[in-house]
C-alpha cells in the first residue's frame, strides 16, 4: 500500500497543514522579511542619529565646556549658564506642575460627575491641548508672560510658566492612570471606617499613586527640558554670559544654545552644538532611567 | 428611613471638604482657562492683522513676503511648504512605522517586543532639535549630496521630511502596535484554526480589527509633524516656496512664527502680528486633524470581551 508516492503526498499534506501551501509559504517569508526590515531601518537610523551626534560632540566635552559660557569664540564658549537656566526652568516647571497636575487630576477621577457637561468640557479640553504644536504655547507665553498683562519679559518665570502650560496635559492624564488604578476597596475600606472623602484622598488614594504619579511628572519635566520651539519665542535672544539670579532674570537653556550654535555659519559651532546636545540626552537618559526604576520599584499589583 | 433610626449622614456640614473641592476645581479650570488665553491671544491680534492688511489678501496673495516692502501676505505658500514637508513625511514614516509595528505586534518573540517597545517609547521622547542638527550635518552633505549625489540645496525640503518621518516614526509604530496587541489572542487563533497563514492573520484579520487604533496613530504623527518647528527652521532654509520641488528651500507655517518671533519685534506691528495669524492658522489646521481622529476612533473602534 505504502508506495513511494503515497508517502510523499502523505509528508506533503502534513507539510501543508503545518505551514500551509508552498506558495503561501514564501509569500509569508517575504513578508515576514519586509516587517522585519521595516523595524531594522527606523532602529538603525535613530541609532546613526544618535551615534553621529556622539561622535560630532564628545571631542568638545570636557569640564571647560561644563564650566564657561557661551562666547563667540568656540575654543572658549561653554554650556554653564544654559545648564543652570535649564535647571532654573525645571524648578519653576515642577513648582507648577506637581500641584496642579495632581489636583487637576484628584477632582477629575474623584469629584467630577461624568455626566455633567462643565466636567466633560474639561476632559475634552484637557485632550486637546496635549495635541496643540508646542510653537503655539510659544505664542501664548509671548503674548500673555512676556507682554501684555503680565509683561515680565523674557525671564526665567515666563519661560517656566510656558513650559508649565505646555507639559501640565502630560501630568494630568498620568496622574489621573494612577490615580484610576487605585483600587475602590480601599475608598470603600477608609470610607466605611468614617474618613471624609479629602481624608480617604490624602491618606490613603495619594500615598498609593504617589510612584504612578512621580513617573508621569518625571516624563513631562523630560519633555519640557527639550523644548526649543517655544522657548525661541519666550526665551533670550542673544547669548547669555551670566548665572540666572532670579525669577526675573534673563535666561538660555541647553536646547536653545544648541539651535544657536547650529545657526552659527562655522564648523566648530556645530560640534559645540553636538556636544550640547549630547549633554542634554545624557540628563534625558538619566531621567528616564530614574522613572523606570521608580515604574519597576514602586509599581503595586492590587 | 424607619423613625428612630440613627441618621448616618454626615454630622456637621463638612465646610473644609467643601472648600477642596472647589480648590480642585479651581485646579482642573486651569487648562481650560489655557485654551482661552490661547484663543483670545491669537484671535485678538489675528483680528487685527485682518482690519490693517484684509483677510483677501492673507488668502490670495500671490506670496508670503511680510517683511519686504511691498510686503505681501498670501498664507498659501507656508500652507505649501507645510504640507509638502509633512507629506513626504508621511509617505516615508507611515509603511515603515505599521510594518515595524506589525513585526513587533506579530513576527517577534516576546523577547525581542520585551526589548524594542520601551527603545520605542523613549525615542518618541528625543527633542526635536537633535533631528535638526542631523539634517542638518548629515542628511543633506552626507547622504543626499554625496552619498545619493542629488542636486539638492544645503537647505532643503527633502532633508528635513525625511528627518521628520524619522522623528514621527516611534510615534506611528508605537500607538499602532499597541492598538494591534489590543487585539484578542480568540480571532488570530480562529482565523489560523481555518488554515489561514501568518501573513494573511497579519493583513486581514489584525490589520482591520485595529484599524482605528491605527489611523489615530498615524493621523498622531501627522498633526505632530505638522506643528513641528526646529527640524524645518534648521534644515529647510526659511523661505516660502510655491512650487513642490522638494529639493528647493521651504518655510513652514511653525518654522516662520519662530523665525519671527525671535526678534524683538514691536508689540502691535503688522510684522508682530503676522505670527500670530499665522499662529491662528497653524491652530486650527492641527485642530481639524485631531477632530477627524477623535471622530475616527469613535465611529470604528470595535470593542472586544
Amino acid at each position: 500500500m505504502s508506495t513511494p508516492e503515497t508517502v510523499a503526498a502523505g509528508e506533503q499534506a502534513v507539510m501543508n497543514l503545518k505551514h500551509g501551501p508552498r506558495s503561501q509559504r514564501v509569500k509569508d517569508r517575504l513578508f515576514r522579511v519586509a516587517m522585519l526590515s521595516c523595524l531594522a531601518i527606523a532602529v538603525i537610523t535613530l541609532a546613526a542619529l544618535l551615534i553621529q551626534v556622539a561622535v560630532k560632540g564628545a571631542g568638545s566635552l570636557n569640564w571647560d565646556f561644563i564650566q564657561n559660557y557661551g562666547s563667540s569664540f568656540p575654543e572658549n564658549a561653554g554650556i554653564r549658564a544654559a545648564l543652570l537656566g535649564t535647571l532654573w526652568l525645571m524648578g519653576v516647571c515642577a513648582a507648577f506642575i506637581i500641584p496642579i497636575g495632581v489636583a487637576t487630576a484628584i477632582y477629575l477621577e474623584e469629584y467630577a460627575d461624568n455626566t455633567r457637561w462643565y466636567n466633560l468640557f474639561i476632559e475634552v479640553n484637557i485632550q486637546n491641548l496635549a495635541a496643540v504644536p508646542s510653537i503655539i504655547y510659544g505664542i501664548l507665553g509671548l503674548a500673555f508672560l512676556v507682554r501684555g498683562p503680565f509683561g515680565m519679559g523674557r525671564v526665567v518665570l515666563a519661560g517656566g510658566l510656558t513650559l508649565a502650560l505646555l507639559v501640565l496635559p502630560v501630568v494630568i492624564i498620568a496622574a489621573r492612570e494612577a490615580i484610576r488604578a487605585v483600587p475602590p476597596s480601599i475608598r470603600e475600606g477608609s470610607m466605611a471606617l468614617g474618613a471624609t472623602q479629602w481624608q480617604t484622598i490624602w491618606k490613603q488614594v495619594l500615598p498609593a499613586a504617589i510612584p504612578g504619579i512621580a513617573t508621569g511628572v518625571i516624563l513631562a519635566l523630560s519633555r519640557a527640558i527639550g523644548e526649543t520651539a517655544p522657548l525661541i519665542l519666550v526665551g533670550a535672544p542673544i547669548f547669555i554670559a551670566f548665572d540666572p539670579t532670579g525669577l526675573d532674570s534673563a535666561f538660555t537653556v541647553l536646547p536653545l544654545q544648541a539651535f544657536n550654535w547650529i545657526s552659527q555659519p562655522q564648523p566648530e559651532f556645530k560640534e559645540l552644538a553636538a556636544a550640547a546636545i549630547l549633554v542634554l540626552m545624557g540628563v534625558l537618559l538619566l531621567m528616564n532611567a530614574v522613572a523606570i526604576w521608580l515604574r519597576n520599584r514602586y509599581e503595586q499589583k492590587w | 428611613m424607619a423613625p428612630g433610626a440613627p441618621s448616618l449622614g454626615a454630622t456637621s456640614r463638612r465646610w473644609g471638604e467643601k472648600a477642596i473641592r472647589a480648590g480642585l476645581f479651581g485646579a482642573a479650570a486651569i487648562s481650560v482657562l489655557t485654551t482661552i488665553g490661547i484663543l483670545v491671544a491669537l484671535l485678538r491680534e489675528t483680528i487685527s492683522f485682518f482690519g490693517e492688511v484684509g483677510i483677501d489678501r492673507f488668502l490670495f496673495d500671490g506670496e508670503w513676503a511680510p517683511l519686504f516692502s511691498p510686503s505681501q501676505y498670501g498664507i498659501w505658500q507656508l500652507i505649501n511648504g507645510t504640507f509638502l514637508i509633512t507629506g513626504i513625511a508621511c509617505l516615508l514614516a507611515i509603511p515603515l512605522g505599521l510594518g515595524s509595528a506589525i513585526y513587533l505586534s506579530e513576527y517577534a518573540s516576546p523577547r525581542v517586543r520585551r526589548v524594542f517597545k520601551p527603545v520605542l517609547e523613549v525615542l518618541v521622547g528625543v527633542p526635536t532639535i537633535i533631528f535638526g542638527f542631523f539634517a542638518l550635518t548629515l542628511v543633506t552633505p552626507e547622504i543626499l549630496q554625496a552619498f545619493l549625489g542629488l542636486d539638492v540645496q544645503i537647505f532643503n525640503a527633502l532633508a528635513a521630511s525625511i528627518v521628520m518621518a524619522i522623528m514621527i516614526l516611534p510615534t506611528i509604530a508605537s500607538i499602532s502596535e499597541d492598538a494591534m496587541s489590543a487585539v484578542p489572542q480568540g480571532l488570530r487563533e480562529g482565523a489560523f484554526g481555518m488554515g489561514a497563514s501568518k501573513l494573511q492573520v497579519s493583513t486581514r484579520v489584525v490589520f482591520p480589527a485595529a484599524l482605528s487604533g491605527i489611523v489615530a496613530a498615524c493621523v498622531l504623527g501627522i498633526s505632530r509633524a505638522i506643528g513641528e518647528t526646529m527640524i524645518v527652521l534648521i534644515a529647510a532654509g526659511q523661505q516660502p516656496n510655491s512650487g513642490i520641488n522638494p529639493t528647493e528651500p521651504f518655510e513652514t507655517i511653525a518654522a516662520f512664527i519662530a523665525a519671527t518671533g525671535k526678534g524683538d519685534l514691536p508689540t502691535g506691528s503688522t510684522e508682530y502680528q503676522t505670527i500670530f495669524a499665522a499662529g491662528t492658522t497653524l491652530f486650527f489646521l492641527t485642530l481639524i486633524f485631531n477632530a477627524i481622529a477623535i471622530r475616527f476612533v469613535r465611529k470604528y473602534r470595535q470593542v472586544y470581551e
